[in-house]
């Protein structure tokens, strides 16, 4: 077991600089003029750009550019956001748990879902409740996340008023939060409120982070549905689920201890995309709902061009989807012995 | 229900396009009612995009570029079969039609009625846009999955049949890309190459060859090691006959299913593009940026900016979905 984790984690380093390297591949393609404009903070810096090209080496043949630029990168150098006015390094420490805090709010409750209404879709195969819940799983996984976030936020919030609208917090509790006295503990502004114990801010921060996690688990948890009621509907008919049967095992301890146990494996694998997927999706969802995460950033971002902001991203996704993957492999080694021994 | 399976006498050997129709995985399709609905859907779509130009003609008003382009002076000159509009726009519609009509440049929406049946938002008739947005994006998918099909079975091709340590380097760059989420990976590429519709062409068109190399790469190493591609060989055939003649026409199947698939998931892609800012240009008729546009009219008066567009691309998402899991479910060698 030692010997399998020591190989996966040894294998990271290597997919990382794998991943960096497609990543410069891709911004060498700008002029040594265009990559130097990444590190200008000021106006006054733009004389300068000469003397920012030469210090870096801009202009040096590729392997020398991506060692000094990989070397810069690995010390949190990512260069200047134009789109948030700072440092790319600072802009996501600063944005990226609001995002995480979503993801964690959405994510939780469409594997839950996901996995219930599956194995539910499954047992009652071509009954109404399957009927329905295949109608809502083509539906789920259909609707764009940009139209289905403007219809929600068109009719819960602009037509009924139920919900707040775009946004983390009402202005009133804006104010609140940059009080100095606010602490901020986590960088997650719903659980920094409830730290700090102010309630009232805590409860409008959730009632902001209805919507976007609605629009989130509506598309997300639907494929897990798909796949959780396929997986079911193999493992209900196969041979050791037949011979429990066969011996006498109750239906609810057939249905969850041998079948859906088993069901639930690839969903590992699952729930590591969706992780993944929530963060690439985090760009349209927090545009939308104007949710001050990294998402909203980055959408922002692209939109003026801002390419260290983009590759500074591009890299934490990189870095992201690594640990993801790096997880998942691991955690199928601990559940499966037949990974191990590959 | 009733459903009758043509018979086949042995004597006679149906024709090629009616063993098509009555082989298994068609039977299947036929069967399902929700996947003809959403062939239907599609079909509808499909037509739209066709027939774009006589759907939401350009207007005397707003398209008077594309009526000069187009070399006419009057809308009703369009219908007419024996005139040259009639077939240039359907054809080689000139730029020109392609930009959204502007009544007006008040922000400020209207309401459906007179010449824009879906009103207007930002000044931009919705109906024209919905409509010769549908052309735009089906145009932009086809070309994109075209290109990357083709690429995508090429080198799944090579990679799959050679083996060795080709393979495995190309295994591995396929690896790295598809690590990467393809969103991240298109925004990335989009503020390098600028924005511009050759480079979501371009953008596209990198990243999407990879998922259909792998499993055409798949398919192939399970295909080429069949008795009858060993027989070919036995007889003398070449690698170039070999693969292109026995192997890979018999592991393009499920390649096909995803390529289906793709036709619908693209366009929507680049309208999620588009509702970021950073797909087509503001003002070029697509479906995007109608849904950027309705973020700022919550109202319950201005009902239409969202929900017009919302139900046109929803229908077609749908039906795509519905038609091309249909697809996927009656090839898929599981569940037969």
């Amino acid at each position: 077991m030692l010997n399998f984790i020591i190989r996966r984690i040894a294998q990271i380093p290597l997919v990382m600089l794998a991943l960096s390297l497609l990543l410069f591949v891709i911004i060498f393609q700008l002029t040594p003029a265009q990559r130097a404009a990444g590190y200008i903070r000021s106006e006054q810096q733009a004389a300068q750009l000469d003397n920012i090209i030469r210090q870096r080496g801009l202009d040096q043949p590729f392997p020398i550019q991506y060692g000094k630029w990989l070397s810069s990168t690995v010390q949190g150098d990512l260069g200047f956001s134009r789109t948030s006015s700072k440092p790319v390094f600072d802009t996501m420490k600063e944005r990226l748990p609001s995002t995480i805090e979503l993801s964690l709010y959405a994510g939780i409750p469409i594997v839950l879902l996901g996995i219930w209404l599956g194995t539910l879709s499954a047992l009652n195969k071509d009954r109404f409740v399957d009927q329905f819940l295949r109608v809502f799983a083509v539906l789920g996984t259909s609707l764009p996340s940009f139209v289905l976030g403007i219809v929600l936020l068109k009719f819960l919030y602009g037509s009924l008023g139920w919900l707040p609208g775009p946004g983390q917090v009402d202005v009133l509790n804006q104010f609140a939060v940059l009080d100095p006295t606010f602490k901020h503990y986590t960088g997650m502004l719903s659980v920094d409120a409830m730290l700090n114990g102010r309630w009232a801010v805590a409860g409008d921060v959730l009632r902001h982070l209805i919507m976007p996690v609605l629009t989130l688990v509506i598309i997300f948890s639907a494929n897990i549905l798909k796949v959780m009621r396929a997986q079911m509907l193999e493992t209900l008919t196969s041979d050791y689920v037949r011979t429990a049967r066969a011996k006498g095992l109750g239906n609810k301890a057939v249905n969850l201890k041998h079948a859906r146990r088993n069901a639930l494996l690839p969903i590992v694998t699952l729930t590591g995309f969706t992780a993944i997927n929530l963060l690439a999706g985090a760009i349209i969802t927090e545009t939308i709902f104007a949710y001050p995460g990294v998402g909203q950033w980055v959408g922002s971002a692209a939109q003026n061009l801002d390419v260290p902001a983009v590759m500074g991203f591009a890299l934490l996704s990189a870095i992201i989807v690594v640990v993801i993957s790096t997880l998942t492999d691991l955690f199928y080694g601990v559940v499966d012995p037949r990974v191990r021994f590959d | 229900m009733t459903t009758t399976l043509p018979t086949s006498t042995p004597e006679q050997t149906p024709g090629r396009f009616k063993s098509f129709f009555s082989s298994r995985p068609v039977v299947k399709l036929r069967r399902n009612k929700l996947a003809v609905a959403g062939l239907i859907m599609t079909f509808v779509f499909l037509m739209v995009a066709v027939f774009a130009p006589f759907i939401a003609a350009p207007s005397q008003a707003a398209g008077g570029n594309c009526l000069r382009d187009l070399g006419i002076t009057q809308t009703s000159q369009i219908y007419n079969p024996a005139g040259g509009a009639f077939w240039k726009v359907l054809l080689t519609a000139p730029d020109s039609c392609y930009h959204t009509e502007r009544e007006s440049f008040s922000p400020i929406p209207t309401p459906p009625g007179g010449g824009a049946y879906f009103g207007t938002s930002q000044g931009y008739d919705i109906f024209y846009g919905m409509i010769w947005g549908t052309r735009v994006m089906m145009k932009l998918g086809l070309v994109i999955v075209a290109i990357t099909l083709f690429t995508g079975i090429v080198v799944g091709a090579v990679s799959g049949y050679y083996g060795g340590w080709l393979d495995n380097l190309i295994q591995r760059f396929i690896d790295v890309m598809l690590s990467l989420p393809s969103l991240v990976l298109t925004i990335v590429l989009l503020t390098v190459l600028g924005p511009s519709i050759s480079s979501i062409i371009l953008a596209f068109c990198l990243t999407g060859w990879t998922q259909y190399a792998r499993i055409v790469r798949g398919d192939i190493l399970r295909t080429r090691n069949l008795e009858f591609v060993d027989a070919a060989r036995s007889l003398g055939a070449r690698d170039f006959r070999l693969i292109f003649k026995h192997v890979l026409p018999n592991s393009v199947a499920s390649v096909l299913t995803i390529a289906i698939l793709d036709l619908g998931t693209i366009p929507l892609s680049i309208a999620a593009l588009s509702f970021l800012g950073i797909g087509l240009p503001v003002g070029y008729t697509d479906w995007g940026q109608f849904m950027s546009f309705a973020r700022a009219w919550m109202d319950n008066q201005y009902w239409y900016v969202t929900v017009l567009p919302a139900a046109f691309i929803i229908l077609f998402s749908l039906g795509w979905n519905l038609f091309g899991d249909a697809v996927r479910d009656a090839f898929d060698p599981r569940t037969r």
